[in-house]
C-alpha cells in the first residue's frame, strides 16, 4: 500500500467523526487530528480502533500518542502492516 | 456489599443531591451490576413535573453511568490503582440510549452495565437500567466515557 492510498481510506475513516467536513478537502500530512480537524479526544480512540480493525494491526498506547498529525497515523499503520 | 465495592463508592467524586448509587452487587471484567433507589424527595422531582413527579431521562442516564462507566472504571483500575480517582474526573463523552418505560418515587432502579471495548483510557459499555422489583427495562443504550486528570480540563 502507498501512503497516499491509506491517506485515501483514512479520510474515509475519519469522515464521520468530523463535524465540519470541508477541513477534509486538503488534507496535508501536517493537519493535526484533534487541533486541526476539532476531532475531540474520545473519538480518537474510535478512530483508532477502526483502523485496527480495517488494517488487521495492533496499535498500543506508545503508538497511540504518536498519531497526532494524518502523516504520523499513515506512518504508525505503514510501520505495523510491516511487523504483524 | 463486599470491602471493594464500599471503598468505590466511598470513592466516588460525587455527593448528594448527584450522588446516583446505592449498591454494587457484582462485578467482573466484563461487566458490573449496581443499583440507585429514587428517594421520594429527589430534589428534580419538584420541577419535572409539579405534582406529578416523573424521573427526567437525564438522570437515569446519569445513573447508568455513574455505575455502569464511572464504578466499573474504577473497579477495573482496582487491581493496578486502588485510589483510581485521585487528582481525576471521570469525563462523559458519549450516549445513545433509548427508553421503554418510566421510573417514579421510591422505585429501585437496577443498572447492569457489560464492557464493549476499555482502551487508550476510554471506556465503551452497553447499559441497561431495569425497574429491581418489576423487572421492567426501563432504558437501554451505549455510554462511553474517560478519565482524565483534573488540571486537563479546560
Amino acid at each position: 500500500m502507498t501512503k497516499d492510498e491509506i491517506k485515501a481510506e483514512i479520510k474515509g475513516v475519519i469522515e464521520p467523526y468530523v463535524i465540519q467536513k470541508e477541513l477534509l478537502d486538503n488534507l496535508s500530512d501536517e493537519i493535526q487530528l484533534i487541533g486541526d480537524l476539532k476531532i475531540n479526544s474520545a473519538h480518537v480512540v474510535d478512530i483508532v480502533l477502526d483502523i485496527e480493525e480495517k488494517y488487521d494491526i495492533t496499535i498500543d498506547d506508545e503508538s497511540i500518542n504518536k498519531m497526532n498529525t494524518i502523516g504520523e497515523a499513515i506512518e504508525v499503520i505503514l510501520e505495523k502492516m510491516k511487523k504483524d | 456489599m463486599s470491602e471493594l465495592f464500599a471503598a468505590i463508592i466511598q470513592k466516588l467524586p460525587y455527593s448528594p443531591p448527584f450522588l446516583f448509587v446505592d449498591e454494587i452487587l457484582s462485578a467482573d471484567e466484563n461487566s458490573i451490576k449496581g443499583t440507585y433507589k429514587l428517594k421520594k424527595d429527589e430534589f428534580f422531582y419538584r420541577g419535572h413535573f409539579p405534582g406529578n413527579p416523573v424521573t427526567p431521562g437525564v438522570i437515569i442516564t446519569e445513573v447508568m453511568a455513574q455505575i455502569g462507566l464511572v464504578c466499573f472504571g474504577m473497579y477495573l483500575n482496582s487491581t493496578s490503582s486502588p485510589d483510581g480517582m485521585d487528582g481525576k474526573v471521570p469525563v462523559f463523552t458519549s450516549s445513545c440510549v433509548d427508553f421503554y418505560s418510566p421510573a417514579y418515587p421510591e422505585q429501585t432502579l437496577e443498572v447492569t452495565s457489560s464492557k464493549i471495548y476499555y482502551r487508550f483510557g476510554k471506556l465503551k459499555c452497553r447499559i441497561e437500567c431495569h425497574n429491581r422489583d418489576s423487572k421492567q427495562l426501563i432504558c437501554k443504550g451505549d455510554l462511553s466515557g474517560l478519565l482524565v486528570n483534573k488540571n486537563e480540563l479546560k
